[in-house]
């Protein structure tokens, strides 16, 4: 089991209040998300969550118990750090029973329990190098082994893909999310980066400023953005954001469309006329940036190949479906 | 050195500088060398005969030299256990978050920037006089009898002053490589469940293992020549119980202005020097590995 629910987490580093009163309940089994810009307080949250940082007030129940006061060992919890923070004098056997190796299990019992997670995660043949001779998709792989042979109520992940490569993170990436499908356990992840909270999560949590903008599966924050904030981080390219007459028409301070939403016409009338500053042509999509006068810069995203150029006079067509609407406070007008 | 032309532009600039190292080495190594196959006494004017290894067979049957080699390897063990065993707690201490840390600090590393000669005197005179010392004034608060240091415990008196020299130096470095652990380390050693103490052991002691190679290795070289502690406190006596190699090798020279045998025995030391070396190297030595 690992259920965990926040009540009202706060916590501030003297004056300076980094949680303002975090509600949360997270299903056992579920793998979430914490997605924000940095200094939002997903680490910090991920932390208190650990027990590495004392809350400042509120609670934090596993499995119905609060362990607010609870010591990090005792939470039942394992965590996967930035840096893997594996110990560099120990093998990678001893890196992954030295857990085990504290809770007082017997030689044979570590042995046999640090060998089925390195069987798990392809490491069996090198269970006797140390850290250091290891690439660092391997070290991320012990870092994860030495959180699941604990089998803890729930793995705690802080960042762990972001000192990989670009191809190893896509494919550790992967990895992670079967493994922890496989073994059913709850998982929390912290990570700025959007693609990979929107590929791996049930849920994604969405900070800012230390509050949760928005708690919801990935395709509910992408269709339903619940504000400004959440509409303008999720999704890559950028949302647009178009403010002043186009808005009012629609009864919003502000409306918003994806470039994905964008009907590019080469000499419609209609639309938001503008000037391509910058086409990128990927060969699957071909972004534009389109100078569209007071509307300001916009991007507009094709499937496939269009041979529109810089220079090149366009007007874009928002899909009336899927204008987001905003009010002056930036809250999303539903209906 | 990427190129031809930089290695040889390297290799000119640099020679004067290897140059004029090698000159100061070499000419007092090969005048050692020299004036110890001599029969070189300064109370005797007329002397300066070959003598071959006649002064080596001197200063190697001479029992001082055993007893000195003895007080040496005693002195030098000696001062790096306390060092070291006192510096790891020390560092630990000093690694922690504490009002006025900082002239806390610079108070324990005053030691170090004390002159041998003025640490001992202040050690010999104010410290461990048998009557106006402050030791043999705690010992009589007590009711005890005040340690009479250089003469009972000579050795040991000498010891603690050198090992007091050393202990700042052996705690910086310490305290510097505690500060450089990876804090996530320790973070995950809390959420492996390990108590401080199993923290310390299987984390943070195995971290210190290349610094306290390092202190090992540099106090080594400096232990070996102890001079001034002992010149000024004792005079290398009572006896022979304070006498190291190098205090003998001064005694040679300039209590008994025997030139020749002082030269045979510092080529003596030189071999002893470099076999501690090599022992010290090839036990601690491998920590230094990356």
């Amino acid at each position: 089991m690992g259920q965990i629910t926040l009540q009202d987490v706060q916590k501030s580093f003297g004056p300076v209040h980094i949680i303002k009163g975090a509600d949360l309940e997270i299903a056992d089994g579920s793998f979430v998300v914490f997605v924000g810009p940095s200094g939002c307080g997903k680490t910090t949250l991920l932390r208190l969550i650990a027990g590495l940082e004392d809350v400042s007030g509120g609670k934090i129940l596993i499995d119905g118990k609060n362990v607010v006061d609870t010591p990090p060992a005792k939470r039942g919890l394992s965590m996967v750090f930035q840096s893997y923070a594996l110990y560099p004098h120990m093998s990678v056997r001893g890196n992954i029973g030295f857990g085990l190796k504290m809770a007082g299990l017997s030689k044979d019992e570590t042995n046999r329990k640090v060998e089925a997670a390195a069987a798990t995660l392809n490491l069996t043949p090198y269970l006797d190098r140390k850290p250091r001779e290891l690439s660092g998709g391997q070290r991320q792989r012990v870092a994860i082994g030495r959180a699941i042979v604990r089998e803890p109520k729930a793995f705690l992940f802080d960042e762990p893909l972001s000192n990989l490569d670009a191809a190893l993170r896509v494919q550790m990436r992967i990895e992670v999310t079967r493994l922890q499908k496989q073994l059913g356990t709850t998982a929390i992840y912290v990570t700025h980066d959007q693609v990979e909270a929107m590929t791996m999560a049930d849920k994604i949590v969405v900070l800012n400023g230390g509050k949760i903008e928005q708690y919801g599966s990935p395709l509910d924050l992408y269709e339903k953005p619940a504000n400004l904030f959440v509409a303008g981080f999720i999704g890559s390219p950028k949302m647009n954001f178009v403010t002043g007459e186009h808005a009012l028409q629609k009864g919003a301070a502000t409306i918003g469309v994806r470039p994905e939403h964008l009907k590019i016409e080469r000499d419609g009338a209609g639309g938001w006329q503008g000037t391509i500053a910058v086409a990128e042509h990927l060969g699957s999509d071909t972004f534009l940036y389109v100078d569209a006068g007071p509307l300001g810069m916009l991007t507009a995203r094709y499937i496939g190949e269009l041979s529109l150029h810089a220079g090149d006079h366009v007007s874009l067509v928002p899909d009336p479906a899927r204008i987001h609407r905003f009010d002056a406070s930036g809250n999303a007008i539903r209906g | 050195m990427a190129t031809r032309q930089t290695q040889l532009l390297a290799r000119t600039l640099l020679m004067p500088a290897v140059g004029l190292l090698f000159i100061w080495m070499i000419v007092p190594l090969g005048l050692t060398i020299y004036f110890s196959t001599l029969h070189y006494s300064l109370l005797d004017p007329g002397s300066g005969a070959f003598v071959g290894l006649e002064n080596f067979r001197y200063f190697l049957t001479d029992p001082a030299f055993l007893a000195s080699l003895q007080n040496t390897l005693v002195l030098v063990g000696s001062v790096l256990a306390l060092t070291v065993l006192l510096g790891i707690p020390l560092a630990l201490l000093l690694d922690q978050p504490v009002i006025g840390l900082n002239i806390v600090r610079l108070m324990v590393i005053a030691p170090f920037f004390v002159m041998p000669t003025v640490s001992a005197l202040v050690w010999k005179n104010l410290l461990m006089h048998p009557v106006s010392g402050l030791f043999a004034w705690i010992a009589s608060v007590f009711g005890l009898t005040p340690i009479d240091w250089f003469t009972d415990a000579p050795l040991l008196a000498v010891i603690l002053i050198v090992s007091w020299q050393w202990l700042p130096f052996a705690t910086l470095i310490l305290l510097t490589a505690m500060q450089s652990l990876d804090e996530e380390q320790k973070e995950a050693a809390e959420m492996d469940g390990a108590s401080a103490i199993s923290t310390f052991i299987y984390i943070t002691l195995p971290h210190l293992a290349r610094p306290i190679t390092v202190v090992i290795l540099i106090e080594t070289i400096f232990l070996l020549t102890v001079f001034a502690e002992i010149y000024v406190t004792t005079g290398g006596g009572p006896g022979l119980s304070t006498t190291n190699i190098a205090f003998l090798i001064y005694s040679q020279a300039l209590i008994q202005y025997d030139v020749g045998t002082a030269s045979a025995g510092g080529l003596v030391a030189v071999v002893i020097a470099n076999v501690v070396a090599f022992f010290l190297v090839r036990i601690v030595g491998r920590n230094l590995e990356a």
